[in-house]
């Protein structure tokens, strides 16, 4: 099985993209790999501008009608922006998971722990033990 | 067994509100208008609610019609595994609703009670002789009620004796989700460990897990699986040695009821789903009522009020009588019309009837297994007896031909028969949990075997035939994902 | 043997398909150190004639006193024809509506339900039902905990002259999750909240406040003040209402400048007998914007695939089913069937019968405390506006007096001296639609003997 898994993201094993910005902020959404298998998202929760998170933090919530997911903060940071489009169209995230699907974006508190996350070969990996 | 096609949709019945129209209203129903009203001008409402405003005969024909569109089991067979919907004796109904009964207050003076209070009395006493367990508090409102008041009263007796590390609870990933969920209401984490390809807990994972931290682990017994869990001694033992509790979910007494009791295989604490194995009705959605019952060790911590016995006479114990309770759970001692069905049930079934019971249930899901097999149907674990239910998983249909465990309970319905439990428990793909009960005749069971049989050819031949149905209810299938999106919760008036 | 249907040749071809020699070999999987006894302790099995002739006997033996007890639970006129439905085999035996398309009925009568409720307590949705008022104020201070994002403290007011039992559920449910409560005094002359204590908790962090309307004494409260303290320090604001008073009361949606965030309430007084104290149910209604805050099952209209409207359970995301230890609550069955019964109630009583219902049992009690203050050794104890009880003070213990009524057959209300021993010897007592001026004049007459 073949997954889209695009090369300049960084991820995560509990399926959280990463895309670094030019100002030093990073976006965060999930995976088309989970938006999959959540099926038809019907509500999606970021975290409040300004929130500091630490990673691994529960922060933001994506609802199915059978399933809810939390999603983790892949590192950490501080809140600079949430997605509000989702509100009205929570579907973009089934639709376009690494473009207007995004969840939030993070100032990171420290750029390097970037470093600690998944590449996309990385990531399919996982997902290959996942599967057996 | 014919499954109707294509019939006519029966027309819309309307919202009770566009029944209404301004002005009418059910006179004998309403004392006369008083003349004062001395509500202060800054509290009073200002806009009327928007309650309906119909005939006592609209109201009447509106909800009989409402009432037409349900499955029950008065109406059809219910296979619905882990939920017991087994016959509701008219009976119970009747003599629980005699005029005395409904008319009492609950805080009228016990002097005016001693006939109920003799009914409580007696059920705690009965359900202490089926489950083997010291004490009984019959006050929580539900299953999950009842698994609070448990996890609760593990709290309670670890902190008593100044153990207050211990906060975690066990949960095999079985589990009912509310077990898990009631274990985080009352302020603990939940381990969960898996179960093997048997279905019996991972007695090493378990071994991993238990320690200094363990509150106690959360079991039902027949599992969710439908199968009993064979190393429940050991797992006691396990648990016990680290210093937890053993709590029993009672969802699944009926398979044992009378063959083993919860309080010899050495728990500490149960809830009895009392709308499930004492037949109380389920009520589209309760009230149930959620009695729990303890060892020993427990006793103390019971939540009030619990019905005790001076001499000749019938009281409420309470927090003067138990001064290390759990504290209450209701505004007054739990859903008593509730109880007073089930005592009467069990008074009707007595002492041997009761022994019945497991027996049969279990006679009937080992049939049900039995002719499903025959019939070449995939049983989840095919080397164990069935308890009082079991699991057929669909998966080799969804793999070869599309048609989902989903699609399948949907076009039951078409033959009449409303669906067993699907996706649960979630560790069996395409799983149907099927629970025919005891109250159920050969002939019941045997026509459902059929309609599976002529769905499964139906799912071979056509299968979009499946994925449209069903058919012949009073709506096809809906659309839940416009439900959850578009949220439509309350009628609104056309502007 | 009772509602088993099974004949002897049914048994025989069973086990011969399951291929075993009786029904005992099903449980051979079972440790046989296990197996019970036989359960001595259970009596023999009874006819229906039989346990019906035992059930009237007690019955006979409980009585059909005059009652005027309310504190929580009341007797109201219920017309014949909510339980004639709400007892048809086809609500009374179905199951929660899991499968939607065989299960319209209940679910269009909870869309109805939701809709009335959102209505009478000017909020924008409603659940289908917890268990009873008691535990629907527990779960309501575990939702403002979840829904107050800006607060920290899990502290909540909640004032003195709430439920005493209700204020002990609340406590037995919610200290497990380390939730505070403070308590909010009374005036003893007025009996309502000081709204002017609240001031104590200025600049500090307040997750929620609490306010029963009426109160526990029946005395109506400054809601507008308190709703509008809690959303100035950036509480969420709980109403505990009485839903029969909503008729005539503002409702909680329009107390304050902005309305509650969260109304419960018992619903027993719509339709539900009072039955020693339950099966009742609780009701809870909020903001659209604290809906997945919300526990327990909540029903919405959809489309089917012809295009049809449908009904069908939604928001299931946030519970105990698919949430597991995150969900928003543990509960699932709820009170589905007294839902039914309060349905079927409002639709037939009406906004105008329930106004009704309401004002004369307002002026009932009003006229009980006339005719009870005309008897030596009793006097209203506070002085606010009362809506359907009174707290009256005896010159004696509460506990002989009512017992002494009670051989009178007479329930002669609640006695709130140990709830509040500040207030000596307190009775606590309530008048209906469903009493007449005679019935006043008897409990008048039966106390005055009673004292002298």
């Amino acid at each position: 099985m073949s997954h889209n898994l695009p090369a300049d993201l960084r991820y995560t094993k509990s399926h959280e993209w990463v895309r670094q910005n030019p100002d030093g902020t990073v976006t965060i959404g999930i995976t088309d790999h989970a938006q999959h298998a959540l099926g038809d998202i019907v509500f999606a929760e970021t975290p409040e501008v300004g929130r500091e998170l630490a990673a691994g933090d529960a922060c933001a919530v994506v609802e199915s009608v059978k399933a809810a997911s939390d999603v983790y903060a892949p590192v950490a940071g501080r809140v600079v922006a949430g997605n509000g489009a989702l509100g009205d169209a929570p579907e973009k995230i089934n639709t376009d998971p690494y473009g207007d699907g995004w969840l939030w974006q993070l100032a990171p508190a420290d750029a390097a722990a970037l470093g600690g996350l998944l590449d996309a070969g990385g990531y399919e990996k996982v997902l290959a033990e996942s599967a057996e | 067994m014919h499954a109707s096609t294509g019939a006519p949709a029966a027309p819309r019945e309307p919202t009770i509100f566009e029944l209404s129209r301004p002005g009418r209203r059910a006179e004998a129903q309403m004392p006369p208008r008083p003349t004062s009203n001395a509500v202060p001008e800054s509290l009073r409402r200002r806009r009327r609610p928007m309650l309906p405003e119909v005939s006592e005969l609209q109201a009447v024909r509106h909800y009989t019609r409402l009432s037409q569109l349900n499955f029950s089991i008065d109406t059809h067979f219910y296979p619905l595994g882990s939920c017991t919907m087994k016959y509701n004796p008219r009976g119970c109904n009747q003599y629980a609703m005699l005029p005395e009964f409904l008319a009492r207050h609950p805080l009228a003076p016990e002097s005016q009670g001693q006939g109920f209070l003799a009914c409580m009395y007696e059920l705690q006493e009965m359900l202490k002789e089926v489950t083997g367990m010291r004490g009984v508090s019959l006050t929580p409102m539900a299953g999950a009620q009842g698994e609070f008041a448990g996890v609760a009263m593990i709290r309670a007796y670890h902190h008593a004796r100044g153990d207050h590390a211990r906060n975690e609870i066990i949960v095999p990933e079985a589990a009912h989700g509310t077990n898990p969920a009631t274990a985080t209401m009352c302020g603990m984490k939940v381990i969960e460990i898996p179960v093997n390809a048997d279905g019996d807990c991972d007695i090493e994972a378990l071994r991993k897990v238990v320690g200094p931290r363990t509150a106690g682990i959360m079991l039902t017994n027949p599992s969710t699986l439908g199968v009993f869990e064979r190393g429940i001694a050991h797992l006691r033992a396990l648990v016990h040695d680290a210093g937890g509790l053993l709590y029993y979910d009672g969802a699944n007494l009926n398979a044992i009821l009378g063959k083993v009791r919860p309080g010899d295989m050495g728990f500490d604490v149960i809830h009895m789903n009392l709308h499930k194995t004492f037949s109380t009705p389920h009520g589209g959605g309760g009230p149930g009522a959620g009695a729990v019952g303890v060892g020993e060790r427990l006793l103390p911590y019971l939540p009030i009020p619990v019905v005790g016995r001076d001499g000749e006479r019938y009281r409420y114990l309470d927090e003067r009588d138990l001064p290390a309770s759990i504290g209450r759970l209701s505004g007054f001692m739990g859903n008593a019309g509730v109880l007073l069905r089930a005592y009467i049930y069990m008074r009707m079934v007595g002492r041997e009837g009761m022994q019945r019971i497991g027996e049969f249930a279990t006679l009937n899901a080992n049939y049900l297994l039995a002719r499903f097999k025959q019939e070449g149907f995939d049983p989840a674990y095919p080397h164990r007896r069935a308890t009082h239910e079991f699991i057929l998983t669909m998966k080799h249909a969804a793999r070869d031909l599309g048609t989902t465990a989903m699609d399948f309970a949907k076009r039951l319905l078409d033959f009449g028969y409303h669906a067993p439990t699907t996706y649960f428990p979630l560790l069996v793909p395409e799983c149907l949990l099927i629970e025919p009960t005891e109250t159920e005749a050969k002939e019941a069971l045997d026509g459902f075997v059929e309609a599976m049989v002529a769905i499964r050819k139906e799912a071979t031949e056509d299968p979009a035939r499946l994925k449209g149905a069903p058919y012949t209810l009073p709506v096809r299938r809906l659309d839940d994902v416009r439900a959850a999106k578009n949220l439509d919760l309350t009628w609104k008036p056309l502007a | 043997m009772a509602f088993i249907p099974h004949t002897s040749d049914d048994v025989r071809e069973m086990l011969d398909a399951i291929g075993v020699g009786s029904i005992e070999d099903l449980f051979d999987e079972i440790p046989a150190a296990l197996r019970c006894k036989p359960l001595d302790g259970i009596p023999p099995a009874a006819s229906e004639m039989q346990i019906g002739r035992l059930m009237s006997e007690r019955a006979a033996l409980d009585g059909r006193p005059l009652n005027f007890i309310g504190a929580g639970a009341y007797e109201h006129h219920i017309p014949a024809a909510v339980w004639a439905i709400t007892t048809r085999g086809e609500i009374y035996t179905a199951y929660t509506p899991y499968q939607a398309e065989a299960s319209q009925g209940t679910l269009q009568t909870i869309y109805e339900f939701q809709t009335m409720m959102a209505t009478l307590t000017g909020m924008n949705v409603s659940n289908a039902s917890l268990y009873d008022g008691a535990s629907a104020l527990a779960e309501a201070c575990l939702m403002a905990v979840r829904a107050n994002r800006r607060s920290k403290s899990s502290r909540i007011l909640m004032p003195r002259a709430v439920n005493p039992t209700w204020r002990k559920c609340v406590h037995a449910i919610a200290d497990n999750q380390g939730l505070v409560f403070e308590e909010v005094p009374f005036d003893p002359a007025s009996g309502q909240t000081v709204i002017d204590a609240l001031a104590a908790y200025e600049g500090q962090d307040i997750t929620a406040v609490v306010m029963q309307q009426p109160n526990f004494f029946g005395v109506l409260e400054d809601v507008d003040r308190a709703t509008d303290w809690a959303h100035a320090h950036s509480a969420l604001a709980i109403a505990a209402v009485n839903p029969t008073s909503l008729a005539l009361l503002k409702p909680p949606g329009e107390w304050g400048e902005h309305g509650v965030d969260i109304a419960v309430g018992d619903g027993q007084p719509f339709g539900v007998p009072l039955s020693s104290g339950g099966p009742y149910f609780g009701f809870m209604t909020t903001r659209m914007e604290h809906v997945r805050q919300m526990p327990g099952r909540i029903v919405g209209r959809t489309l089917d695939l012809d295009g049809r409207p449908g009904y069908t359970l939604t928001l299931q995301a946030r519970e105990q089913h698919i949430r597991r230890g995150k969900a928003t609550s543990n509960i699932c069955t709820n009170q589905g069937l007294l839902m039914t019964a309060a349905t079927i109630y409002l639709a037939i009583v009406g906004a105008e019968g329930l106004e009704r219902v309401a004002a004369a049992s307002m002026e009932r009690t009003a006229g009980l405390v006339a005719a009870l203050e005309t008897v030596p050794g009793v006097k209203a104890a506070f002085s606010g506006t009362r809506f359907h009880e009174a707290l009256l003070r005896l010159d004696r213990p509460v506990g002989p007096v009512l017992e002494a009524l009670a051989r009178r057959g007479i329930a002669g209300g609640y006695d709130a001296s140990r709830d509040y021993p500040e207030l000596g010897h307190a009775l606590l007592v309530c008048a209906t639609e469903t009493k007449t001026g005679a019935d006043l004049e008897a409990f008048a007459t039966a106390l005055r003997a009673v004292l002298a």
